[in-house]
């Protein structure tokens, strides 16, 4: 079993997720229309990609936006969690291990301490968005069976990895339960709501490109994001 | 009854068609007609698959439903927190169902979709910049409101003033003569006072070509010859053109695309044909918006600009005012409390957000001035835009939005709102008469004519 989840799926998963993002990548941006947008990409590309750039970056910096400040909680939440999502697979020691041993690539680490407070942060983070869902009612009136179905994938993980970790029970249980759902979370990734991982930034870089062109950047405004 | 003789899929494009549907008085016959009209799924759901693409598409995709731009929506507020009015249920229960159904949806459901479109959205656009995704459900609602124009489900006032756009190219029943005589007649009133004042009507070569609001010619004529009056002081070169003078766009709140396109290319066959340096639009917010901002993609102009230089009428002044153009005696500045309404469709969507407070710098008095909260780009709509004011049938949901600019206009203590935008002083007026709370509003023209510093010669001669 083991041996499965570390060779031949993780290979696939992490090609599925790879591949699956750059051609939905690829179909975002060619699916853009100047004329049914009404934004004139093409004609100002350098005025759209400054405006593409503010729009995310603005967005990556925790209270950085009126958005967020307006928020304070909710915000804290956001980056409790998306901060661990990001930092713990790409960055925790036993990752980068295992990345060398199959890939033969590995990178900069975090501490094993710095680690774990990470994941604790995004776990508690995730209670208080699951929190969040179940008592605002201008969430819960949006809220599906996929909000929820998303959110306990993404919870798995964190939660498996933090059992095997601490050694609670059978460690190879947890180790392969966690690898697993890491695995489930790579092939769901182009297919599902989780997309937002990476269609984040085309979705930001087009309202930039908006501003930056048409709305206000015309003016030479940038956008008070 | 599938299609009714007043209600149903075809635009009205003639006089008669027009006549005849203002004959049914507040669309009574028209929504009952509306209420048995058929859906044709096919076409919807080939209209979807045609123009639906992957910015909304993405939008409806990923949208986290995380709620955080329900505090955004000034509907939502002024309806008590209402879930049903976050901006991200309101598109995905309508937009997205319909995507969802494939266009296999039913007349209940299109009712319904109208009522969210044209009552529960003005597309002032500010939850799109509250959104961590970026998704602007204001522009989706206006995608919404073409498919569902398109299927004969549009409010009566909209149907009607696409038509007139269509027919008259003006948002009302104008032809271009009446302009004119109009225009011409009310510069006649003020010439005493100001001598040498003229209409220069179709003159080639000029720095300004000037268009308008129709609702100035027929409703506040005023409004034309203070705009002469202006330009005749600042020592202006401009004219208006005697065919494409409409700024405004009713076609754009209506969701006709076709009709925005005959309109913005009637203004643009002005530019090719007078050949000005520069347009400037009257103070009008959604008329700046579709012709200068959307107007040029109607047009198919690929580069996404208008054929010349295109400004609001907040930009002339500030210049004409920044160049000694205009000059303000500054004993008779504004002394009383005033705050300014900043119009989304020029500010949040076009970027004026510090023109009209260099006006303001001008005019009133140090002191004077008290910003609402929250201004600048992240204003709350008037409560009146995208065409609310206008649709009879949504009057008493109209009367409840008004409550959060009345509570901002409040919070000031402003007793006089500068309103450069022709909806927003509607809603202000409006607010006015439903809440009582004792402020004046205005648009700029008046208030810096009565406070000009106009220079001796062409000041009216001392009778002898
Ligand atoms: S803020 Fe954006 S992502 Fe969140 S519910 Fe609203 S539209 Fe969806
Ligand atoms: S565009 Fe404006 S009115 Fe429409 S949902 Fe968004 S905030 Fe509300
Ligand atoms: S009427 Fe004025 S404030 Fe209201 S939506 Fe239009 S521009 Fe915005």
């Amino acid at each position: 079993m083991h041996a499965l989840l570390t060779g031949p799926i993780f290979y696939l998963s992490l090609g599925v997720c790879i591949i699956g993002m750059i051609v939905r990548f690829y179909q975002y941006f060619n699916g853009l229309s100047w004329q049914l947008d009404r934004v004139a990409y093409k004609q100002w590309p350098a005025r759209g990609f400054k405006g593409a750039i503010r729009s995310i970056y603005k967005w990556l910096i925790p209270y950085g936006t009126y958005g967020w400040r307006a928020q304070p909680v909710m915000t804290a939440a956001f980056f409790g969690f998306h901060i661990g999502a990001v930092f713990i697979p790409l960055f925790l020691v036993a990752h980068n291990v295992f990345l060398q041993e199959k890939l033969g690539i590995s990178w900069f680490t975090i501490s094993t301490p710095m680690a774990d407070i990470l994941t604790w942060i995004a776990v508690a983070s995730l209670c208080l968005l699951i929190l969040r869902r179940l008592v605002l009612p201008e969430v819960r009136i949006l809220t599906d069976k996929k909000d929820w179905g998303i959110l306990i994938m993404s919870m798995a993980p964190f939660v498996t990895g933090l059992l095997a970790r601490y050694q609670v029970g059978d460690y190879s249980f947890w180790l392969n339960a966690h690898i697993l759902t890491g695995e489930i979370v790579l092939f769901a990734i182009p297919f599902t709501k989780l997309s937002h991982v990476f269609l984040f930034f085309a979705s930001r870089a087009q309202l930039g490109m908006d501003f930056g062109i048409k709305r206000g950047g015309v003016r030479g405004t940038k956008m008070a994001w | 009854m599938p299609e009714g003789t007043l209600c149903n899929k075809k635009p009205v494009d003639t006089a008669e068609g027009i006549t005849t549907l203002l004959a049914d008085q507040s669309g009574k016959t028209y929504y009952e007609e509306m209420k048995s009209l058929d859906i044709d799924s096919d076409l919807l759901w080939k209209t979807i698959q045609n123009t639906c693409k992957s910015r909304i598409r993405t939008w409806l995709e990923i949208c986290a439903h995380c709620g955080m731009c329900a505090d955004s929506c000034f509907l939502y507020l002024t309806n008590d927190r209402d879930p049903k009015q976050v901006p991200a249920y309101k598109i995905q229960s309508t937009l997205g169902e319909i995507i969802k159904r494939k266009g296999k949806v039913d007349n209940a459901f299109m009712l319904h979709a109208m009522e969210v479109a044209w009552s529960q959205c003005t597309c002032c656009n500010r939850c799109g910049t509250y959104c961590p995704h970026g998704i602007d459900t204001g522009i989706m609602f206006g995608y919404l409101r073409g498919l569902l124009y398109q299927q004969g489900f549009v409010p009566w006032e909209m149907k009607i003033g696409a038509g007139m756009h269509r027919v008259y190219q003006a948002q009302m029943d104008i032809t271009n003569e009446d302009f004119i005589d109009t225009f011409e007649w009310m510069v006649e009133e003020y010439e005493d006072e100001y001598p040498g004042l003229t209409v220069p009507v179709d003159v080639e070569d000029a720095d300004i070509m000037y268009t308008v609001n129709a609702r100035e010619a027929k409703h506040y004529p005023e409004d034309l010859a203070e705009a002469a009056i202006l330009y005749h002081i600042a020592g202006e070169k401009w004219t208006v053109p005697s065919k494409g003078w409409e700024l405004t766009s009713l076609a754009m709140f209506a969701g006709d695309w076709a009709a925005c396109k005959i309109q913005v290319d009637s203004v643009y066959d002005a530019m090719d044909r007078l050949k000005p340096k520069r347009m400037v639009g009257t103070e009008c917010g959604h008329a700046h918006r579709a012709t200068v901002v959307e107007g040029p993609y109607w047009a198919g102009r690929k580069d996404g600009r208008p054929p010349v230089e295109s400004i609001h009428y907040i930009e002339w002044l500030a210049e004409a005012l920044r160049e000694g153009k205009l000059k303000i005696d500054p004993t008779k500045r504004i002394k009383e409390k005033c705050t300014l309404q900043d119009s989304c469709n020029y500010v949040r969507n076009h970027g004026l957000r510090d023109v009209a407070r260099e006006i303001v710098s001008y005019i009133v008095e140090p002191g004077y001035f008290v910003d609402m909260a929250p201004n600048r780009e992240h204003n709350f709509c008037c409560g009146g835009g995208g065409g609310f004011n206008g649709i009879g049938y949504f009057r008493k949901q109209r009367n409840v939005g008004l409550k959060c600019k009345r509570d901002q206009i409040l919070a000031t203590g402003a007793t006089l709102v500068l309103a450069p935008c022709h909806n927003c002083w509607d809603a202000i007026r409006d607010l006015e008469e439903e809440f009582e709370i004792g402020i004046k509003w205005s648009f700029l023209k008046p208030l810096i004519i009565g406070m000009l510093d106009i220079p001796d010669h062409l000041k009216p001669e001392p009778e002898e």
